[in-house]
């Protein structure tokens, strides 16, 4: 009897041990798992027209759609501060520089790769466009340029464009646009960077990727 | 009185007692280590995918942030997965014609989702949330691993309790500056167990042991 009740034991133990899945396997949907439920397999349900998700009400039309009307507003719509700037340069290097290069001039390393150039920052035309149009070009794609809406929200596409007007101004400035007292500090951050590397003729540290393969050919 | 055993059993019963000891031994370690080991965890198992990403390809030469295809991971529980249309943003354009993204090209036509196969599959019972590790310092690389140097992708921890309570029992031992946390290539200072007590003490990093901070 003993040994009976032992051996019934031990089997169960190894039973339990086989079958621990019913606690990590629950019935409830992961974010954007499959389903058998809905006809698409999908979990994730495309939002019904019409809903305004809370936080979401956009009834600033000037802030969420860059224009009055039907012009691209020229001015920020709320006042844009240096923690704004930084937020939009980290924004920017994200999701913006892969085309545009990290200083916009259209050189990134995605076009590099093939990828149609866009133009440069630098432009008059850009120089001159309003802030609004930065915004509809953001939120709605322009030309080989997809729409970013899904990806960067509405405020921190103005904080983006703050910064695109501010990479602008550095690109076109020279020593006597620094503040008096700053001057100094930006001398001697250019002349330590240019005597640790190469002069500045030689090839860049790192030269555009060669051309893509033909289809199909793997890397 | 006559023997009832045969002298020989006295080399039975040792062997017996000896052999039994280490046969318990041989199972347990053979248990422990199939449970810690891959085959339990799938730790360094790459998974089939729909299309064979290439993180390294996306992240080391292409120099493409994690979030911008993570996008939700700063402000979710979940890292978010790119839909369709992300991929899309460079490859209707590049590498447009190659067989292995036919997949891609087929849901961004018929608007069907890729299938994709998770790797970081972590149980149901458990709580975890993305944003709030990498909101107080804590590296993707310090979880997922050099992910910028993965052509396929992997699982390099187990996700095992005694592995999340590791760091969150110490978390001075993992924590780096929030300017860091997207850094692939992040290196601990040497003094790390000094330095990472300071960033616990800035980011008020606290309450890490509860069980209902994971099983809720």
């Amino acid at each position: 009897m003993k040994s009976s009740s032992a051996l019934f034991i031990t089997g169960l133990t190894l039973a339990a041990s086989g079958c621990r899945q019913d606690m990590h396997n629950q019935p409830k949907y992961k974010p954007l798992a499959e389903s058998q439920f809905f006809a698409d397999h999908r979990s994730a349900r495309p939002q019904i027209a019409g809903t305004v998700a809370r936080g979401h009400l956009r009834i600033d039309a000037a802030r969420y759609t860059g224009k009055m009307g039907d012009a691209d507003i020229t001015a920020f719509p709320f006042p844009i501060t240096r923690a704004d700037i930084e937020r939009g340069q980290q924004r920017f290097n994200i999701y913006c520089s892969p085309c545009h290069g990290r200083v916009g001039d259209g050189n990134g390393q995605v076009v590099r790769r093939g990828f149609r150039q866009p133009p440069s920052y630098h432009i008059q035309r850009l120089k001159d466009a309003p802030v609004g149009h930065f915004f509809d070009v953001i939120t709605n794609g322009y030309g080989s340029m997809p729409s970013y809406a899904s990806r960067v929200p509405p405020d921190d596409r103005w904080r983006v464009i703050a910064y695109v007007r501010a990479l602008q101004v550095s690109q076109g400035s020279t020593l006597n646009d620094v503040p008096a007292d700053q001057r100094d500090h930006i001398e001697a951050q250019t002349i330590s960077a240019n005597g640790a590397q190469q002069p500045t003729n030689a090839p860049p540290a790192n030269p555009a990727m060669p051309p893509q393969p033909g289809p199909g050919e793997r890397r | 009185m006559a023997q009832i055993f045969h002298r020989g059993t006295n080399t039975i019963s040792r062997v017996s007692i000896i052999g039994g000891v280490l046969l318990i031994g041989c199972i347990i370690t053979a248990a422990y280590t199939i449970d810690r080991g891959s085959f339990n965890s799938d730790v360094a198992v790459v998974k089939e995918q729909p299309v064979p990403f290439s993180h390294k390809h996306h992240v080391s030469d292409d120099g493409i942030d994690c979030r911008y295809c993570h996008t939700s991971v700063e402000t979710s529980h979940f890292a978010g997965l790119p839909a369709t249309e992300v991929c899309m943003s460079c490859h209707s354009q590049i590498w447009a014609n190659a067989n292995i993204l036919e997949p891609v090209r087929a849901s961004w036509r018929t608007g069907e989702s890729l299938a994709w196969t998770r790797v970081h599959d972590l149980p149901e019972f458990v709580y975890f949330n993305h944003s709030i590790h990498v909101n107080k310092g804590i590296g993707c690389a310090s979880c997922h691993g050099r992910v910028d140097q993965m052509p396929l992708m992997f699982k390099v921890n187990t996700l095992y309790m005694n592995w999340c309570l590791d760091c969150h029992r110490q978390p001075e031992k993992y924590v780096r500056p929030k300017e860091q946390v997207f850094n692939m290539a992040y290196q601990p200072p040497a003094n790390q167990l000094e330095f990472g007590k300071k960033l616990v003490a800035e980011y008020h990093i606290q309450k890490l042991t509860d069980c209902y901070t994971c099983h809720r």
